[in-house]
């Protein structure tokens, strides 16, 4: 990206694009992978309310797919699952394997 | 045509405040300040302003709020003095990077230690390169008419910086003298709605203040803020055309005094430069062709204007009310010595420390310094560059 | 207004408004917090953040993570900084130049908060800015690479209060900011952990009802500064409330209320042991340390309990 000069910098630094943090994709922090087993998902929620990376969509009310773009891989969603019968809807794999 | 009254530059300074009615003020007491703003709180409490007032436990919250508040999109106010200053320190930058056109009425206090309540120009002399404008003002007329055209050169929007109106403690904060006001209405005209630049309380298009800047973009900030430094003295001049149709009273980046065929002169800020005038009408009436400038706007500082104005001198004495320790000499002298270098004829220059902590500057101090000027115009031999005078050995 | 039901189900249907692509570590307790504060608002939102990881990592350059109004100015004045925006927002409505409700909240780690900031916050709480103060507490200067703070729990081994052979960690306890801020007298002091959610975001939303100045803080766990795993902040957040390191509970009006009563009270050690800053008070010398850490809980804790029966008598 090319970077801006000096007159094109907006006065007193002020950022004018709401939420435009999601342009920086933060996925490529990761080295473990969550990997969601959507046969053991109770739809609790609880790793979308805790992820720290609003890393894990939503819709209607039930949880979707992990954005790999922003996922750091910490792992806490997998921690905190509650899984089905002893079972974890989310497990960590590492990346690269 | 306003009216004239008799009062103190504090009262006639919150009476500008008063007419300019901001939105928002924040106030912290200090002398020689304070009645200023005690003032201003009366008019608060007394429904003469729309203004919301913060009575913060620190300048430093008072200026911290006073970003927060600008940032939200409105006209807001501060006043301090001296430790009050040197507490906001830190805030100043981000005022001033933050490009909010805070307006700030600075009295002028010496710095401690050893304690000292009185006036002298440590204060903003610390200040002068935190990005703010400077205004300086000789007199209670002055401080009121710099403060009014303040909020118009801040908010200017090729501007758009904070702003200290600068007078000196007790000199004219306490001082009852003869001036004139506008009228209300002249005033809010004059200063006009102001006009917010990414108000925070929009909340349809939500921004973000003070993002943390890396080295990779951070040179390009402050770049931007020395371009628009640049851009202010046009500014300062406009404003005080303006400012004349109203007020029939004539401003620029400095005033001159009797100086176009002088051959010596003094360099002199605020009050001390009236007793200065008169020793200067005393020499001329003596066949000495004596002079005085007197920088009004002094940051950003005219450079170019003052270098023009003084070259064709044959000496001159640079009269600081604060040292800056350890430096060559004090802080306009430096600023004056900067702006003549790029002349190959210039005037011999000194500089003299004085009046620090609120000691006297009499006419005698004056006569001393041009008496040495007279004597260097002739000889073109210097004794010392630098001094302090009314100083006991 | 529509409220929306305190429920995982319902509240995933609200935007989230502080957006994926900030920079903080992974694991890192602080943005659930944020997310769960800025999802119990039913109302928009200004926010100011005093200078720390939660204000370098969410807006950089021209990256900002915010969707709501922000602002950073300094380290220590994120209260005085609000409380100008809030009375701007005073100023223009009684101008009729705004007419939205607006809530105004100001982020602040402990060290922002319980330390360099203390001045600031208490001015703002004592002037009555219509405002909610929130310090995420994790117990450090983590930004600036795990100094002593305040806020340090005793015994904690951080880079400038090192375990060492002379000095074993951190030897004062932690200052109790959350009282002292309910002393100021303001109508709302509560504390709370992103583990127990519906409690946090219970009491953010009955914060933000009140008028006045609202103070909670917020444990935060960090897993650099705490050196424990990148996947163990909620359970770390949930042991200091099972262990009554870090209990639950809001001061109203002056009266205490216990909002979460752990089923059965466990062990200090459970909440030190898995983490690596608290490693040395294992060793056998050190003995004293785990013993003193546990007996300071059990003091504290007894007496919030007995302040809490005292509000329900009166």
């Amino acid at each position: 990206m090319k970077l801006k000069g000096w007159k094109e910098v907006t006065p007193g630094a002020v950022v004018t694009k709401a939420g435009s943090a999601e342009e920086f994709k933060t996925g490529s922090w990761r080295s473990f992978r969550p990997v969601w087993l959507e046969e053991n998902c109770i739809q609790c929620m609880f790793c979308w309310i805790f992820c720290p990376d609003m890393a894990i969509e939503a819709k209607n009310g039930k949880r979707g797919v992990f954005k790999y773009d922003y996922c750091k891989g910490c792992g806490i969603c997998a921690l905190e699952c509650p899984g089905k019968k002893g079972k974890k809807a989310i497990v960590m794999e590492e990346e690269g394997k | 045509m306003g009216k004239v009254v008799a009062v103190t530059g504090n009262e006639a300074v919150a009476e500008a405040l008063r007419q300019v009615n901001p939105d928002v003020c924040a106030a912290y007491p200090i002398t020689p300040q304070t009645d200023m703003m005690q003032r201003f709180g009366s008019f608060v409490n007394n429904g003469k302003v729309k203004t919301e007032i913060i009575l913060t436990e620190s300048e430093h919250s008072s200026m911290s709020a006073c970003v927060g508040a600008s940032a939200a999109g409105g006209r807001v106010i501060t006043a301090t003095s001296s430790q009050g200053l040197a507490l906001m320190f830190e805030i100043l930058f981000i005022a001033s990077g933050t490009r909010l056109p805070i307006i700030m009425p600075v009295v002028n206090r010496a710095l401690s230690a050893p304690l000292n309540i009185h006036g002298d120009h440590s204060d903003a002399m610390g200040a002068r390169d935190a990005g703010w404008i400077q205004l300086w003002s000789e007199n209670t007329q002055e401080a009121y008419d710099n403060t009014i055209q303040a909020f118009r050169i801040a908010e200017h929007p090729d501007i758009r910086l904070p702003a200290m109106v600068c007078l000196d403690g007790f000199i004219i904060s306490h001082s009852i003298e003869r001036i004139e006001y506008l009228d209300d209405n002249e005033v809010s005209n004059f200063v006009g709605e102001y006009k917010p630049v990414n108000p925070m309380l929009d909340i349809e298009h939500p921004v973000s203040y003070g993002p943390l800047i890396l080295p990779d973009y951070y040179m390009e900030f402050r770049k931007a803020h020395d371009a628009v430094m640049s851009k202010v003295s046009k500014v300062v001049l406009d404003v005080a055309k303006d400012f004349e149709k109203i007020s029939g009273r004539k401003y620029g980046l400095f005033e001159t005094y009797r100086l176009e065929d002088a051959d010596i002169g003094i360099v002199i800020l605020n009050s001390a430069a009236g007793t200065t005038k008169d020793v200067i009408d005393e020499f001329r009436e003596k066949g000495i062709k004596a002079g005085l400038l007197k920088p009004r706007l002094y940051r950003p500082f005219p450079y170019k204007e003052i270098g023009e104005a003084l070259k064709h001198l044959k000496a001159v004495c640079v009269l600081d009310r604060a040292d800056a320790f350890g430096a060559s000499h004090g802080p306009l002298y430096i600023d004056i010595a900067s702006s003549l270098y790029p002349y190959e004829k210039r005037p011999i220059l000194i500089n003299k420390i004085y009046g620090l902590g609120g000691r006297d500057y009499m006419p005698g101090h004056a006569e001393l310094v041009l008496n040495e000027l007279v004597e260097i115009a002739k000889t073109g031999k210097i004794n010392v560059v630098k001094e302090y005078i009314g100083v006991r050995e | 207004m529509a409220t929306t039901p305190l429920t995982l189900r319902e509240l995933s249907k609200k935007e989230v408004l502080l957006t994926a692509g900030h920079r903080m570590c992974s694991g890192c307790g602080a943005p659930p917090v944020v997310k769960m504060v800025l999802l119990a608002s039913e109302y928009p939102v200004v926010a100011a953040n005093a200078t720390g990881c939660l204000e370098v990592c969410t807006c950089i350059s021209e990256y900002t993570a915010w969707k709501i109004p922000w602002i950073h100015s300094a380290f220590e004045n994120a209260a005085a900084t609000i409380a100008g925006v809030e009375t701007m927002y005073r100023s223009l409505k009684k101008q009729g130049k705004i007419d939205k409700e607006i809530k105004f909240i100001a982020f602040g780690g402990d060290g922002g908060t319980y330390d360099i900031g203390f001045q600031s916050l208490s001015g703002a709480m004592e002037r009555g800015h219509d405002m909610l103060y929130i310090c995420y507490d994790n117990g450090a200067y983590m930004n600036t690479g795990i100094q002593r703070s305040s806020a340090t729990p005793f015994g904690a081994d951080t880079t400038t209060c090192p375990a060492g052979s002379v000095v074993p960690g951190k030897l004062q306890k932690r200052k109790d900011i959350t009282k002292i801020m309910a002393a100021h007298g303001i109508p709302y002091a509560a504390q709370a952990s992103p583990s127990h959610w519906q409690d946090l975001m219970k009491k953010v939303k009955k914060a933000l009802e009140i008028k006045g100045p609202k103070f909670m803080n917020i444990i935060a766990p960090c897993n650099r500064g705490w050196r424990s795993a990148t996947d163990d902040a909620i359970l770390l957040s949930r042991l200091a409330v099972e262990t009554c390191y870090f209990p639950l509970y809001e001061v109203e009006n002056g009266a205490t209320k216990i909002t979460v009563t752990p089923r059965e009270k466990k062990p200090l050690v459970d909440f030190l042991k898995p983490q690596g800053r608290f490693k040395h008070m294992f060793a056998p010398e050190n003995e004293w340390m785990l013993k003193q850490a546990q007996e300071d809980v059990d003091k504290e804790w007894e007496k919030l309990q007995r302040e809490a029966k005292a509000s329900e008598v009166s």
